[in-house]
């Protein structure tokens, strides 16, 4: 059921990178078990292509802060044979297009060991990869692939939008008993937001309304939950009130907060920078219909990447790509 | 008595033991291809008929808690390091019973408890899993060894080179084993591998590359005490290859079509179990009377787990969402 957004005091600003750093550092001083491995991330730029691993090695020494070869497979792989036997990684792919390589473990061994085990063993794996355009980083940088895993059993994949979202979900990914795809946004990783002091954890499965509204419900994912509020703002000067839904989690994906709200506003938006055709999008207008169908007022809309590989030069790349004025203009269509 | 085998000596005890794995691999794989053919068993069965010398050397030389990753003909693998016979059997017959309550079938046989991290349906798929383990083993600190076994046919799918370098540079106690069969389906690895002697790419990464008679269970055990001696050491990991060969088919119902009998008569010749019971006898280890009960045993704790299996309830429906998360 969906969370509504609290006001959250004794915080301090973070960027989205900074939350996820110390979700990294507070767990591995929690669990010594914990450990992080990846391309970069011990000594690049003192941890990170983005800082997220920033400080780590210097912290928890070289044998729990693993620069790897370029391997993605073994990089998947031995993290999932390492947490089938007494340890929880958290591995890096560096950007989210390069997992294609380590599709095979993450597939047919991660997700599915447990299974085809009949539930003997466990996996406390947590794979983190970047996804994302808008950059200038061009067709083998910029993708936004959490459909592929959304749609295999036995992964949990998590989407977080701010650096509050961002720490509470890493804590809990790092957690579960269970493989994990913990996608993060390139262009996220320098947004600020409010994280607070003390401890806290984010359960998968529970969206959150960043903005409440009643006369159409926006879902969405990454970057489009910032791009949602602006079509919201817009909107707002219209009188059209929106109501801004952030997943947080794909799988498991909290269709009752997104029912929940279409039974409220009638209408319903999602968008995506993932390509529209097979993405997460779809999905979820299914699963509403499904459950909401007569309390839609008109047909679902999406808003997402164009269905094309994401161009270099930046007016290409921006007509590639959604932005608020989209989610506006799909908005007004259907009201 | 004991055999001296330039690594730990093995008593009688042990040697018997030994004989008594691999008379029960040869002989839960005659089975199950039986069970196959009798309708009683689903999908397909890949057996280790033939390979059994390697199984039961390389697990003679763990711990318990050492682990081992296996591959899609991995009933030879799971029992050469004490899984439960009359389990297996019932996963064969995919019944509730089964070690993985019928949801895995033959190439999914896990006993994490027993270090067995799987048998595996995907062509080298156990390679990054094994790693992984020597990984863990690692950061923990502990003195645990990985084996992965892995056949010819792996040799070419690239997490191998991905693993043995990455093992190679961070000294994981892992052991490579390929068991060469000869054959990938119908893939021959003298044709298909692009060097004579796998054992050679060893070279590429820095480690020891050895070569085993796959068909010699105390060679493998020898090769294979070396090679997890050093692991367990912090020397880093071996890349093993046991020469060995696949009597049956790929799987039941394979056309053969790619083979000369000949070469099976050849082989056959060389039959591990009938090289050890030989010198086992020889060296007045075992009398004929000890190796006859023994096969005894093993035929009738097969029937028995037979009758386990057939007699046991298939899973209800109702568990099938089940275990698919923690």
């Amino acid at each position: 059921m969906a969370v509504a957004a609290a006001p959250r005091t004794g915080t301090r600003t973070l960027t989205y990178a900074e939350a996820l750093n110390e979700a990294l550092r507070e767990e591995m001083r929690r669990d010594p078990t914990v450990f992080v491995m990846g391309e970069d991330v011990a000594v690049w730029g003192g941890g990170g292509i983005f800082g997220v691993t920033k400080g780590l090695v210097e912290e928890f020494g070289p044998e729990r802060v693993r620069d790897t070869p370029i391997s993605e497979e073994i990089i998947a792989a031995s993290a999932i044979g390492a947490s089938a036997t007494g340890t929880r990684p958290v591995a890096e792919i560096m950007y989210v297009d390069f997992i294609g390589l380590a599709m095979e473990p993450i597939v047919n061994q991660a997700a599915k060991m447990r299974y085809m085990f009949g539930g003997k063993i466990k996996l406390p794996v947590v794979i983190r990869a970047q996804e994302g355009a808008g950059r200038g980083n061009a067709a083998q940088h910029s993708q936004s692939l959490e459909a592929w895993f959304a749609h295999i059993p036995g992964l949990k994949v998590a989407v977080p939008s701010t650096p509050y979202d961002a720490k509470g979900l890493l804590k809990t990914a790092i957690r579960d008993d269970n493989p994990v795809i913990f996608l993060e946004h390139k262009v996220l990783y320098f947004t600020k937001g409010e994280v607070p002091e003390e401890e806290y954890t984010i359960p998968f499965g529970a969206a959150e309304v960043k903005r409440e509204g009643t006369d159409v419900t926006v879902v969405g994912i990454h970057t489009q939950v910032l791009e949602a509020l602006k079509a919201a703002d817009v909107l707002a000067e219209d009188g059209v009130s929106v109501e801004v839904i952030d997943p947080r989690t794909v799988s498991p994906l909290d269709v009752d907060a997104i029912v929940q709200s279409v039974k409220k506003t009638g209408r319903l938006v999602v968008s995506h920078q993932a390509y529209e055709q097979g993405g997460i999008g779809g999905e979820i207008i299914a699963r509403v219909v499904d459950a909401a169908f007569d309390y839609l007022d008109a047909p679902p809309q999406r808003v997402c990447g164009k269905n094309v590989p994401i161009p270099y030069s930046q007016p290409l790349e921006r007509a590639a790509l959604p932005y608020q004025e989209e989610i506006v203009d799909a908005v007004r269509r259907i009201i | 008595m004991a055999i001296a085998t330039e690594a730990p000596a093995l008593s009688k005890e042990q040697l018997l033991d030994m004989y008594r794995r691999m008379w029960a691999i040869r002989r839960f794989d005659t089975r199950a291809y039986e069970l196959y053919r009798e309708g009683l068993m689903r999908g397909t069965t890949h057996a280790y008929i033939g390979m059994e010398a390697v199984g039961v050397g390389v697990c003679s030389a763990l711990r318990s808690d050492d682990t081992i990753t296996s591959t899609h003909r991995g009933h030879g693998h799971c029992i050469a390091k004490g899984g439960d016979i009359a389990q297996m059997m019932s996963e064969l017959l995919g019944k509730a019973t089964g070690y993985c309550r019928g949801k895995g079938g033959s190439m999914h046989i896990a006993d994490v408890d027993r270090g067995i991290l799987g048998a595996n349906g995907i062509v080298g798929g156990g390679i990054g899993i094994a790693t992984g383990s020597a990984l863990s083993a690692s950061v923990l600190g502990t003195d645990r060894v990985s084996i992965c076994f892995f056949g010819d046919g792996a040799l070419n799918q690239g997490v191998l080179h991905e693993a043995c370098n990455l093992s190679a540079i961070w000294k994981l106690p892992v052991v490579f084993v390929c068991e060469n069969n000869q054959y990938a389906m119908s893939a021959r690895a003298d044709q298909f591998t692009s060097v004579p002697d796998p054992s050679v790419r060893a070279v590429a990464y820095g480690i020891p590359g050895v070569n085993i008679d796959g068909m010699d269970v105390l060679a493998v055990y020898r090769a294979a005490t070396e090679a997890i001696g050093r692991a367990r050491a912090g020397e880093g990991p071996s890349f093993l290859v046991a020469t060995t060969y696949r009597m049956l088919g790929h799987h039941v119902g394979d056309p053969l079509n790619y083979r000369d009998k000949a070469e099976v008569e050849e082989w056959s010749k060389k039959d591990p179990i009938a090289g050890f019971k030989s010198y086992l006898l020889g060296n007045r280890v075992m009398t004929e009377a000890e190796a006859e009960r023994i096969e005894q045993d093993v035929v009738e704790q097969i029937e028995q787990a037979i009758e386990f299996a057939k007699a046991s309830p298939d899973p209800s429906p109702d568990i099938l969402m089940e275990d698919i998360y923690a």
